[in-house]
């Protein structure tokens, strides 16, 4: 399964042909290996056929890219701008703070709602992972993980279990328990193996499985029991920043999004990618589908927030502002799609009118940038984390 | 940020720039507070509180620096004069005073040495080799800093100071000669610039070094792969643009919807989910999170005795929320089991736990399938087609999570396009429909600044089986008082 390969300047003898040389990694049917750079040249060139050159096949690749672009275009007879001229405009809206959840010692990177609605895991720098109930802003639960920047968390669907990960590379699965005399860590199950940091995790429909986004460029599905690899994901050039399951009935789908700023919608059973969208111009830091499945947000670098249609394989919309100057890194719908929240660099959460493309307010009250944003499960109020040590939740 | 910095200087169309005066001297091209907000909230047609936020940004990332109090980073909207940092010493210009710790790799330092210039800095950010540490820049800065005001140094300025002094102590002389010499070279300037100097220079380290508590803006996060992106050498191969070329070919083959149809798709999705939606319309009897009081969310439990009239309308709009509902699944189950039929949900529920069960489950739990719904004679045998059949008992010898998708998504279907309409026109449907009353917003309270106290929950954590909470275990939690 080799796409690409990346120059690194680590010396030793080659896989290949055991020379002491410049090696680099280089991936041989999911296994990675190191080459020299001639036997990584060479591989290169395997497996073309007779008439067929690299630069036939580029040219090739350009061309079919360019017709799949047309038609993507030929269907494209609308704006949602104009379609959304029907529909009434929202009127003002006053969302407060209605709860600061105050603990972390250093800066929230990530957190999770759970399905009964109040109880929320959050994770930070510091290696904290906190699990709260934020009505009462009670701290329920407390684990301390042996890595720092604990980039990704995720609460299991059944409420019993919490995981984590980030820069130790793994994600690690940690039951709840309420027994004074057990220490949390204790029934800890490391999950996820990667070669580079975790920076998105989610359980599936159950507690038994859970899907992870790595800085190494793959996504992959666990079993958590065993720790077993179900399927793995490759076909990103660059880091995966954020993934989303997709809320089909069938189930089946999930969408990532990295710092090749290509979005990409994966089949779960196969491995496959089935549909790539590259329009935004850096990163692509937060990805979450629309409540009904058609659709997916992206929150990026550019600042900037992009809707893209599944059926119609597009993107449909840009939500921007001149006076917005910094990266969006987390989004999030409302229950009825309606509005979109997201968090950005700027210390703000601006809410975008979904359909008629327009911002319908700006949210101050963070200290420092907000790194991750959710809506509730049951869309009564969204939560947002920050790097001011801080979780905010607005309704 | 940079153009928007730049365009706030344009002559004609920026700032308006006047000469200021500070104390007693005169400082020319200043701007007050007032004037930024100002001119913030016209160029980009935003409100004033957020003009001023924008404006607090740039300041806090050293692109205007005030000049009355050059220790706090902020934007005040009034007649505090401000000026443009140069942008000799904007953040995006990659000094490597910028990469580097305080004292960290003291060893050698640049060629050239500042002559009498401008910013107190070496010339030529391409003589400086990338590693080239500058721990000298931040110690003749200092030690320029410790002689003027002879050794009235901030707290950690000082600890500061001594650390740098004990890295590179053996180049100290030199560190000191150099804050003399630019000492001296500023006292031949008008005071005006030598005060401008002074606070452009305390903006940038302030920035750079941000006081040991305040929080950096430089701060990036851990490393990620697309900045290495520029020095990674990508080599694409044959087997690379094959997959493209792959892709391609199967993505023109797939059917694309028309844009206005997916778009009134939307329409149509949030018009008929905008009233189910908290934030947009509101809820009823009140938003727990705005009144502290969780009746609403004890009223919507997952199973409840009188399931509210908009949870029940929910049913209606798909059957995947019908299914998605605890409450919605059972009643659904309840009229199957009147037309017999109750084997196909329950074989659909079964399929969903293969899909998402633990891996070491599979073979059981096949296997608990087939006994019970495929079997030839089985209990419970389902009715799917004999081809769909065939597969699956086919697919049945080496099972894996998968292996029934193809029975499951017949079974489904079936139930959506049979059973569910039946089920939304039936008496059942409708009577739950007409009971479910229509709730009443709740009576203000009458003294308003009495706290509710705010009940808490017992975690599912604590549960005995995830499946079975009742509305009756809702508040049986203490009274968690925040």
């Amino acid at each position: 399964m080799c796409d690409q390969t990346f120059l690194v300047n680590v010396f030793g003898s080659c896989d290949k042909c055991f020379k002491q040389r410049a090696l680099r990694p280089v991936f041989k049917k999911s296994q990675q290996l190191s080459y020299c750079s001639t036997c990584a040249e060479i591989m290169a060139t395997e497996g073309l056929r007779e008439n067929e050159t690299l630069a036939s096949l580029k040219s090739e690749a350009e061309s079919l890219k360019g017709k799949l672009e047309e038609e993507r275009a030929k269907l494209h007879d609308v704006e949602l701008h104009q379609v959304a001229e029907r529909v009434e405009a929202l009127g003002q809206f006053v969302m407060k703070t209605r709860r600061t959840l105050k603990g972390h010692g250093n800066k929230v990177l990530c957190m999770d709602w759970c399905k009964d609605k109040r109880r929320i895991v959050s994770s930070s720098q510091d290696g904290k992972v906190i699990v709260w109930d934020s009505f009462t802003t009670n701290k329920e639960h407390a684990v301390t993980m042996p890595c720092t920047w604990v980039m990704a968390c995720a609460y299991a669907p059944s409420g019993c279990a919490i995981a984590c990960g980030g820069l130790d590379n793994k994600c690690s699965v940690y039951p709840l328990t309420f027994d004074k005399n057990e220490n949390m860590a204790a029934k800890k199950k490391s999950v996820a193996m990667h070669t580079n940091y975790l920076s998105a995790c989610s359980f599936t429909n159950s507690d038994m499985q859970i899907l992870t986004a790595s800085g190494d460029g793959t996504c992959a599905l666990w079993d958590v029991e065993s720790g077993q690899l179900l399927q793995s994901f490759h076909g990103h050039g660059a880091d995966v920043l954020c993934l989303d399951l997709a809320p089909s009935e069938t189930g089946n789908t999930f969408v990532s999004g990295g710092c090749d700023k290509k979005a990409m919608v994966w089949d779960m059973r196969s491995g496959q990618c089935v549909q790539a969208f590259e329009t935004h111009e850096s990163d692509i830091n937060s990805v979450r589908y629309y409540p009904s499945g058609d659709a997916f947000a992206s929150g990026s670098d550019d600042a900037t927030c992009r809707l893209y249609d599944l059926r119609a394989d597009r993107e449909v919309a840009i939500y921007s502002k001149e006076s917005i100057i910094f990266g969006a890194s987390s989004v999030d719908f409302s229950l009825s799609g309606r509005l979109l929240f997201a968090g950005y660099n700027d210390y703000t959460i601006n809410v975008w009118d979904v359909l008629k493309g327009s911002r319908v307010s700006i949210l101050f009250g963070h200290e420092n940038r907000v790194s991750t944003l959710r809506v509730s499960p049951d869309g009564t109020a969204f939560c947002s984390g920050s790097w001011d040590h801080t979780l905010r939740v607005w309704a | 940020m940079e153009r928007v910095v730049v365009s706030m200087q344009d002559p004609d169309q920026g700032v308006k720039m006047r000469s200021q005066r500070l104390l007693v001297t005169v400082i020319p091209h200043a701007v007050t507070g007032r004037d930024v907000v100002q001119w913030l909230a016209q160029k980009f047609c935003v409100s004033e509180e957020e003009a001023l936020h924008l404006g607090a940004v740039l300041v806090l990332h050293g692109y205007i620096y005030p000049l009355r109090d050059p220790r706090s980073l902020v934007l005040r909207p009034d007649d505090t004069p401000y000026r443009f940092q140069t942008p000799y010493f904007w953040t995006s210009t990659l000094w490597p005073a910028a990469e580097l710790d305080y004292g960290e790799r003291g060893d050698g330092w640049p060629q050239t040495s500042s002559q009498d210039r401008g910013p107190q800095v070496p010339q030529g950010r391409a003589e400086l080799a990338p590693l080239q540490p500058a721990p000298v820049l931040p110690a003749i800065y200092l030690a320029k800093k410790n002689i003027q005001k002879q050794g009235a140094l901030v707290d950690y300025e000082k600890e500061c100071y001594d650390q740098l002094h004990k890295k590179i102590s053996h180049a100290w002389d030199l560190v000191l000669m150099q804050a003399r010499e630019q000492l001296r070279a500023a006292k031949q300037r008008r005071k005006g610039d030598r005060l401008v100097i002074a606070c452009q220079e305390q903006t940038y380290w302030l920035v750079n070094r941000p006081p040991p508590g305040a929080p950096s803006v430089l701060e990036q996060g851990p490393e990620r792969g697309s900045r290495t992106a520029s020095h990674v050498h990508m080599t694409k191969s044959a087997d690379f643009y094959k997959r493209e070329i792959e892709y391609c070919r199967r993505a023109l083959g797939r059917t694309r919807v028309k844009s206005s149809v997916c778009l009134e798709a939307y329409l149509s999705f949030c018009g008929q989910r905008g009233p189910h939606d908290p934030l947009v319309s509101g809820c009823l009897p009140s938003n727990p999170w705005i009144s502290d009081d969780d009746a609403y969310w004890v009223m919507n439990a997952p199973m409840v005795a009188a399931p509210t009239k908009l949870r029940v309308e929910r049913w209606g709009f798909s059957f995947r929320e019908l299914l998605e509902d605890p409450m919605g699944r059972a009643q659904f189950m309840d009229f199957l089991g009147k037309e017999f039929s109750g084997e196909n949900l329950s074989f659909w529920e079964a399929c969903e736990e293969l899909r998402y069960g633990a891996q070491a489950q599979v073979p059981t739990l096949v296997d608990a399938v087939y006994q019970q719904f495929l079997a030839p004679g089985a209990a419970r045998w389902i009715n799917i087609d004999s081809r769909t059949m065939e597969r699956t008992l086919e697919g049945l010898r080496q099972p894996h999570h998968y292996v029934l998708d193809d029975a499951q998504l017949h079974i489904y279907t079936l139930m959506k396009k049979d059973s569910y309409p039946r089920f939304l026109k039936s008496d059942m449907y409708r009577g739950l429909l007409a009971e479910a009353g229509v709730l009443l917003d709740t009576k203000r309270r009458v003294f308003p600044f009495t706290r509710r106290p705010r009940r808490s929950s017992p975690s599912p954590a604590l549960l005995p089986t995830p499946v079975e909470p009742t509305a009756a275990s809702g508040p049986a939690g203490g009274n968690g008082v925040a």
